[in-house]
């Protein structure tokens, strides 16, 4: 099961709601990943700055985390620590020093990530998801199949600057990817199948391939059943294995473009009724970039 | 209620209550049209069926639509998801959009009629339905279809007739690779005849010449099963 849900602005008009389209997408999905839910959203997005989306110990004051020149928003149990993005790196070392306990679910110039256990509609209310804006988001739906329900567990992954993957369907290889990607020195936080495609096409990027090619490098490579749907900074992309083993729906109009894992989480976008509504193929990657981002 | 078109509108009203009143019809009702609106990819709208009665969808229907329906009409003024009249015992469902996949999978009468694409595994199992597709099929399609037909106007995907039985499969377009047993076949009179009957029952004898269609089928050699073909499996 899981559902899988992008929203993609092609024009800024619907960039205010974007947030409270995606609370409804996720919504939509509560039957196929009543578990956890998770969502990444790109917003105000600046060279200049880079975002740490952290999810501090329950109890914990984030704003007695002192960063330097670091300003801090609470966002139900996560946190946004933003900081001059010539200060990340020693941003990210005094977080590890100061507070070890606190969790870097993503970081990025305009991505923010946030995804907790229970029903997808609370989990976006507990995060004020409706009210947020942005120019693309991703989200999910979990029914756990190949890990423990956990806020580790729970999609999206990031494993990137301002890149994050879901994934609907189970990796069967993903111990043998596990191994392979820690020997070239990346780190995993969790025993998450979908967390090492993350880290795949991670790696795969920082070898320099392009998102579509670092995907379709992925078919070749990752064995099992998947859709994808990842985020970057500039656009998103899709992906479903050869045999198209999980649903997938698309829809398209002068607006946005958006992806549902079923047709019920697009169906109170606006504009529906008249959008170009399709399968994608399966082997087939789809992707959008913001144009002049890319 | 009264004989005249029943229009029911699931924002509102509960698809339960919908499946159940369609259900509760007798053979001879003269409630005979129904239109439901925002269907919103509700799943199972109008499966079960039993009663010659004419059901219009007006928008995007979700998995397993008309599924079992037995002498209805059923009308998806958009597309349908996973499954749409699966295990179909007759009747005919209409569907004017793209068809998601396993559209009329095990399929044991009646006539599906796909103006769009259908996705992978159309026609799996097909046990004697006709379906008719006008765009193209993904692949899979008629996997160990054992009798009835499939017409595809387009493309067929890859390992199209995988383990077919006795299905009769017409394709006007490209086929991508036939499955494990499945050959092509010549095209005789009574095949002509056969798909003309289909297409004719369909509305679309106008539409297409018969004669640019191929015709695969089973090379029996595999669904008797015998120990030398004990590799292609």
């Amino acid at each position: 099961m899981c559902g899988i849900v992008g929203l993609f602005a092609k024009h800024p008009s619907i960039e205010a709601d974007l947030g409270a389209h995606l609370a409804t997408m996720l919504a939509a999905l509560a039957e196929r990943g009543p578990d956890s839910a998770g969502f990444a959203i790109y917003s105000g997005g600046s060279a200049a700055r880079t975002k740490f989306t952290l999810r501090p110990p329950a109890g914990s004051d984030p704003d007695a985390l002192g960063i330097p020149d670091g300003a801090i928003t609470v966002r139900g149990s996560h946190a946004v620590l933003t900081v001059p993005a010539a200060l990340a790196g020693s941003a990210r070392a005094a977080l590890a020093a100061r507070a070890p306990e606190t969790v870097v679910v993503g970081r990025g110039a305009s991505m923010e990530l946030y995804k907790e256990v229970g029903l997808p509609a609370d989990v976006a209310r507990s995060f004020a998801l409706a009210a947020m804006t942005g120019t693309h988001g991703i989200g999910h739906t979990r029914m756990a199949t190949e890990s423990a329900v956990t806020t580790d567990g729970a999609h999206p992954f990031s494993t990137g600057p301002d890149q994050c993957l879901v994934h609907n369907g189970s990796l069967s290889n993903h111990n043998a990817w596990r191994r392979t990607l820690r020997r070239r020195g990346y780190g995993f936080a969790t025993e998450n199948d979908t967390e090492v495609a993350a880290v795949y096409l991670t790696a795969r990027i920082d070898e320099g391939y392009s998102l579509g090619d670092a995907l379709r490098a992925g078919l070749n490579d990752l064995d099992g059943f998947y859709t994808f749907v990842v985020g970057t900074g500039s656009g998103f992309a899709v992906l479903r294995d050869p045999i198209a083993c999980k649903p997938a729906v698309m829809a398209e109009t002068d607006t946005f473009v958006a992806f549902g894992t079923e047709y019920r989480a697009l169906a109170a976008l606006p504009g529906i009724a008249t959008a170009r509504v399709w399968e994608p193929e399966p082997a087939t990657v789809y992707a959008w970039e913001r144009a002049g981002d890319a | 209620m009264s004989g005249g078109a029943q229009t029911v509108d699931l924002a509102s009203a509960s698809l339960r209550d919908l499946n159940a009143a369609l259900h509760a019809l007798p053979h001879d009702t003269n409630m005979t049209r129904w239109h439901v609106r925002n269907p919103d990819g509700r799943h199972a709208i109008a499966a079960g069926l039993t009663a010659p009665v004419r059901v219009e969808i007006d928008g995007h229907a979700g998995y397993y639509c008309a599924g079992m329906n037995m002498a209805a009409t059923v009308i998806v003024r958009g597309n349908a998801g996973t499954g749409v009249a699966e295990n179909m015992m007759s009747g005919r469902v209409h569907v004017l959009g793209d068809a998601s996949q396993s559209a009329g999978a095990s399929a044991h009468g009646g006539l599906l009629l796909i103006e769009g694409n259908a996705a992978a595994r159309c026609g799996i199992s097909l046990k004697g339905a006709d379906i008719v597709v006008k765009g193209s099929v993904g692949h899979m399609s008629a996997f160990m279809a054992q009798s009835g037909t499939l017409a595809v106007f387009g493309d067929a995907g890859e390992g199209f007739g995988d383990s077919i039985y006795e299905a009769h499969l017409y394709v006007r377009g490209r086929v991508a690779s036939l499955g494990a047993d499945c050959i092509e076949k010549p095209m005789r009179d009574h095949h002509r005849a056969e798909l003309l009957a289909l297409l004719s029952e369909a509305g679309a004898a106008g539409a297409v010449d018969v004669g640019a269609f191929r015709r695969y089928g089973s090379a029996r050699t595999l669904y008797t099963f015998h120990v030398d073909n004990a590799a292609a499996y």
